[in-house]
């Protein structure tokens, strides 16, 4: 996989994930072209799309349209499925997932994303794994705050 | 849910979908990149938590699509962070804002190793994840040894390991070298053995890596990859965890399947026995489901085993069984089924007996082809392409036509470009690709690029039959209301070439052609006004005898464009106006043109460029190369074991003489006429790149030949029999079994084994004939070359010298059969009698398919016998003087002469061996040359030669030749005279002849017409 991107039905990025080095200018390019190739799709069209020598397979969920571009030779329906996989694990941490979901945290997808793909390609297809060590991330920024509250309680009040 | 626990970053995101318009947004944005901007500048007040909502700030505005050009330093300095939460943004900022080119990048080198070499498994994952996702070289130089380790550590826990196994599949991408596969194979192997998914699935993908660029080194892996597949296809002991709508991981099964492709076969019995036990339980046990996901996932295996099962080369009865799984999906209204169904027929194309069966469906492909989805279109487009033959090029192209007119823009240059390649490819006669190109331009024009119609060009030049057709035809479409420039200029060129042959019907008068085309000329851009300058001037030259009227109305359109702003337009108008002021010179500069050497269609090249190369080597295109398809896909590959054996007689290079020539046939006509100018060689700026195709093989020194070569024949391991269609794609069929078209210009070829002694004589798709020669006194020694450029043998192999009779001339035997691949020498004495211009003939005939008979004239002329001597004042005019008039001396005045300086002919005299002896002549306008022939009859004798120039008039003058024998003085007038009036040139040959015909500077030369010439040596 070349590239993960989220787009909104406007045009709005949601995520962008680059595994092959773009530049700023390609990135922005890019960008533009699918966004214009892909939303102007209709609805009983197939998942796929052919663009610049690539594939982009693609697929709506409400608003959001999910983009992974890959070569042309890979497998498509593998990659339509990764695409899914992606969403019922983002379902599963949010709670039935909207957009807005995506917008304000916007860093979690991030984290949920690293943790499906490396180099553009799967490193786990078990949700149950994922979740955990979604889980376990936060919980470690959690204690990493609840410790420092508690020093900065314990100089607040020693300092009193 | 706010589960950011950054209020400053909701704050400002709602703030941002507040924005009623962009302009609103983009101020938005301003004022926060100028907030961060300022808190960045003193960091020394940023608390950690304050950084971190900074730096997702960034990476949200850079995500909105706004340049952030600053802050990169603070995103990537929070990967150096002692604590979790600031590391992980610090990580999963930068890699998100920074790509692996990124400087900054390299001053966390360190940091990252740290993390990866630390003991703190967050960090390790956070680190490697980093490596993967933007790693370059500089990380895969540094890192690697540590990724490896870590992936094979037993203290690691899996959710290091896999992320380290993608990790390395990273650095290897980056740079192969930093796995080392001695050492690297049995670990891969034992990855293999992995027990969680996870890691397995990662490890399978970098084993695809791997594999694809060497999978020598990963045999062992193989059974291990069955068993891999067997156990996930039979479901046996797969955590529930891994099952995807009761699927077994099917990513993994994917990508095992992937893993196989990359490995030629499969040699052991009982691995391939499971394999395709497990295959064929995928091919059969894929039902469709009402789940779409379920249906996807299933499907995604059941192509990869197609794939799988294409590239094992299984059995026919299997082969039949998924071209059967595609023909059913093809036909189906899921439109990913049918995607994929169509793009995995037209892999399919490769493997060789299913083809027939594939035709069965091409009623279904063309409906796809109407498909409200461009993907399927595309696919359907790429699938008749890929199965088009001789026997439905027909149906397909015309189908292919009709679509044009509907098709969307996006599809329509890629349509016309194969409808064109295929009609040149599978003509059954040439006529209906002159139809089918013309067809093209008509309803679309604007896609058809230069390069078809220059083609269509090359046909109608190259093929006299087709002339007065194409004439027709161009005439016809000139008749429509509007029509298309592309048009116009095909239309134009070939009828100022060929309308001579429509002269008796109606409307086709050299007047109305004119007058119908001139009526374009409004319409048209400056690139085609040159075009149709040519055209003017060559119907004036057809016309005979001349017509006032219509010639006034050429002049006054040329003098018009005298003045033109645009060079070429202006060169032409003044060039062809000061020609055809002087009436008989016209003629020769107009004729019509030479052929074109054959060569491989520009457009399969351009065809094959557009297929876009992606960094990993795919398994189909490796299959591709391993295996001879019959698909269309003309490769240009070279065998990879160094030179094809034939390639000693392509050495031979053009003598550098004809470079001379050229230049200073330029400066002649400058000096001569002033109102011409000299052209540059190169064709002028607008159509330059249009041009050099057609140009191209012209304009290159050596054998045309080498340039033009089809390929095919020179890849190794294609079937047994060349297939002599194939060969001759662009010949038409009906004629293929009794015509082998030659490379490159035999006449021309002759010509400059006249100045040389050695190069190719002749060439075709079969065969190359090379000579080298030695000449001593009135003795040579030739040897031809007979190079069998095919697999397989030519037999009736036959070559018989039809010597004139002034040489004796025995060649020794010429074996029945060359074998494939095989050069045979055949030695050929020489002996000279007498003077004579007289020519040896070669008949050579052999059988490869169809039987092919040439009669070559060998380069076994006057001036092999001359031998240079250079004589003083004292010595000629003795001489001179005792030669006293006929039959000893003999003066002609010459005319016609082809315009050149006195150096040039100096140099061009020097070429056959007549020495110019400067100084001899007080008159600087004369020149002097000496030589001796050599024969049985006359030995050795000193011949003189005294020209005479008109510095007024350079297309005449006077020559004198003197010997001490009649005939020789005789012959050797008439061979000087020869060689004035027409060029010996090699690699300018006849005019290079390109649509807009060529500067009137290099036109003399069409004087000698291959063919015309040929016939009076023959005779």
């Amino acid at each position: 996989i070349h590239f993960v991107l989220l787009i909104s039905r406007q045009g709005k990025v949601r995520l962008t994930k680059w595994y092959s080095p773009y530049s700023q200018k390609e990135r922005t390019k890019v960008i533009r072209e699918l966004s214009g190739l892909i939303l102007t799709r209709g609805p009983k069209l197939c998942n796929f799309v052919e663009w610049s020598g690539l594939k982009v397979v693609y697929k709506r969920y409400a608003s959001l349209y999910f983009c992974m571009c890959i070569n042309q030779d890979d497998n498509e329906l593998e990659v339509l499925e990764i695409i899914h996989h992606f969403v019922e694990i983002l379902d599963r941490y949010f709670g039935s997932v909207c957009e807005l979901d995506l917008i304000f945290n916007f860093h979690k997808a991030y984290y949920i994303l690293d943790e499906l793909l490396i180099a553009g390609e799967l490193q786990e297809s078990s949700k149950k794994t994922v979740a955990r060590l979604i889980a376990a991330q936060d919980s470690l920024v959690e204690a990493a705050k609840e410790q420092a509250s508690s020093i900065s309680n314990m100089i607040a009040q020693a300092t009193k | 849910m706010a589960l950011s626990g950054m209020r400053g970053l909701s704050v400002f995101i709602s703030d941002i979908r507040n924005c009623q318009n962009k302009e609103q947004e983009r101020l938005r944005v301003d004022k926060e990149l100028g907030n961060i901007r300022t808190r960045f500048k003193n960091e020394k007040g940023l608390t950690p938590y304050e950084k971190k909502k900074y730096v997702w700030k960034m990476l949200y505005i850079y995500m909105l699509g706004y340049d952030v050009d600053f802050g990169h330093m603070e995103a990537v300095s929070l990967i150096s962070a002692p604590k979790y939460p600031e590391k992980q943004v610090g990580y999963i900022v930068t890699s998100s804002l920074l790509n692996e080119n990124h400087d900054f990048l390299r001053l966390a080198i360190n940091t990252v190793r740290n993390d990866i070499i630390g003991r703190n498994e967050t960090f390790q994952c956070l680190a490697l994840t980093l490596v993967g996702n933007i790693g370059g070289r500089e990380f895969a130089e540094s890192l690697a040894p540590d990724v490896q380790k870590l992936l094979i550590s037993s203290s690691c826990r899996p959710l290091v390991r896999k992320k380290a196994a993608l990790c390395l599949l990273r650095l290897y991408r980056k740079n192969p070298d930093v796995v080392n596969v001695d050492g690297w194979s049995d670990r891969m192997a034992q990855l293999l053995d992995e027990r969680d998914l996870g890691v397995l699935t990662s490890s399978m993908s970098l084993l695809v890596a791997l594999v694809a660029n060497n999978h020598e080194a990963y045999w062992s892996c193989l059974p291990k990859c069955v068993k891999a597949l067997e156990r996930l296809a039979r479901n046996q002991d797969i955590p529930q965890e891994y099952t995807y709508y009761g699927i077994p991981s099917p990513w993994l099964q994917v990508k095992t399947m992937r893993a196989l492709q990359y490995f030629p076969t499969i040699e052991d019995p009982n691995t391939r026995r499971s394999l395709f036990e497990v295959l064929q339980r995928i091919l059969m046990g894929t039902d469709v489901v009402k789940n779409v996901n379920k249906n996807n996932a299933s499907h995604a295996v059941l192509f990869e085993a197609l794939a799988l099962v294409m590239h094992l080369d299984a059995e026919k009865e299997m082969m039949s069984q998924c071209v059967a799984l595609l023909g059913k999906f093809i036909a189906v209204r899921e439109p990913n089924i049918r995607y994929l169904g169509l793009e995995n027929m037209t892999r399919m194309l490769m493997v060789t007996d299913v083809q027939d069966i594939i035709k069965r469906h091409q009623a279904q492909i063309i409906t796809s082809l109407k498909d409200p989805d461009i993907s399927i279109r595309r696919r359907a487009l790429d699938l008749l392409y890929g199965m088009c033959d001789v026997s439905n090029a027909k149906d397909i192209v015309e189908e292919l036509l009709q679509y044009l007119s509907t098709a969307d823009f996006a599809m329509r240059e890629e349509l016309s470009l194969k409808a064109a390649i295929l009609a040149e490819k599978f003509a059954p006669d040439l006529s209906w690709y002159v139809d089918v190109i013309l067809q093209l331009i008509d309803k679309a024009g604007d896609f058809v690029s230069d390069d078809i119609w220059f083609r269509v060009v090359q046909f109608v030049t190259n093929n006299e039959d087709l002339q007065p057709y194409a004439a027709v035809k161009a005439r016809e479409y000139l008749d429509k209301p509007a029509i298309h420039e592309t048009m116009v200029k095909v239309s134009a060129y070939i009828l100022g070439e060929y309308s001579h042959l429509l002269a008796r019907r109606p409307g086709c008068s050299p007047k109305e052609i004119f007058s119908i085309i001139h009526e374009k000329l409004p319409t048209v851009s400056t690139s085609t006004i040159p075009i149709l300058l040519s055209t003017y001037a060559k119907i004036l030259m057809h016309t005979q005898p001349s017509d006032p009227e219509l010639q006034n109305q050429i002049w006054a359109i040329f003098r018009k464009y005298e003045s033109c702003i645009d060079a070429e337009i202006q060169q032409r108008a003044v060039e062809y106006f000061a020609l055809s002021s002087k009436g008989a010179a016209l003629m020769d500069i107009m004729a019509e043109m030479p052929k074109f050497p054959e060569r491989q269609s520009a457009l399969i090249k351009k065809a094959e460029d557009t297929e876009a190369d992606t960094a990993e080597q795919s398994a189909l295109k490796l299959r591709a190369q391993q295996q001879t398809s019959n698909a269309l896909v003309v490769t240009d590959q070279r065998p990879a074991n160094g030179t094809p054996p034939v390639s000693e007689l392509r050495l031979v290079k053009v003598p550098s003489m004809s470079n001379v020539d050229h230049s200073s046939a330029d400066h002649g006509v400058t000096q001569e006429n002033g109102t011409l100018t000299v052209v540059d060689p190169q064709p002028p700026e607008p159509s330059a790149d249009l041009l050099s195709d057609l140009l191209g093989p012209l304009a290159i020194e050596g054998p045309p030949g080498s340039a033009v070569q089809s390929e095919r024949n020179l890849v190794p391991g294609t079937e047994g029999v060349p297939n002599a269609e194939d060969a001759l794609a662009i010949a038409p069929v009906g004629e293929q079994t009794n015509t082998v078209q030659p490379i490159g210009n035999i006449a021309e070829r002759f010509q400059a084994l006249g100045l040389k002694d050695s190069g190719v004589l002749y060439e075709d798709p079969y065969i190359q004939i090379g000579i080298k020669a030695e000449w001593r006194a009135h003795q040579g020694r030739l040897v031809l070359f007979l190079g069998n450029k095919n697999t397989s043998p030519l037999v009736s192999v036959q070559a018989v010298i039809l010597p004139p009779s002034h040489l004796k001339m025995e060649l020794s035997l010429v074996p029945d059969t060359i074998p494939p691949r095989a050069q045979v020498q055949c030695p050929l004495e020489v002996i000279n009698l007498r003077p004579s211009r007289d020519v040896a003939v070669l008949d050579f005939s052999y059988q490869f398919g169809t039987h092919v008979n040439v009669k070559l004239r060998l380069p076994a002329v006057l001036n092999k016998f001359l031998q240079p001597v250079s004589v003083s004042a004292e010595e000629f005019f003795p001489q001179w003087r005792s030669l006293s008039g006929p039959p000893l001396k003999l003066q002609e005045v010459v005319r016609g002469v082809r315009p050149m300086s006195l150096a040039e002919m100096a140099n061009l005299f020097n070429s056959f061996r007549l020495i110019v002896c400067p100084g001899l002549d007080p008159n600087a306008n004369n020149l002097v040359a000496s030589t001796t022939f050599y024969s049985e009859s006359t030995r050795a004798m000193l011949c003189l030669i005294r020209i005479e120039t008109d510095p007024a008039d350079r297309t005449q003058l006077r020559m004198t030749v003197a010997s001490g024998e009649p005939t020789l003085t005789f012959e050797l007038k008439e061979f000087i005279k020869e060689q004035l009036v027409s060029i010996p040139t090699v690699s300018r040959g006849p005019a290079p002849p390109p649509p807009p015909p060529p500067p009137p500077t290099s036109a003399p030369a069409a004087l000698s017409d291959p063919g015309a010439m040929l016939a009076g040596l023959l005779h």
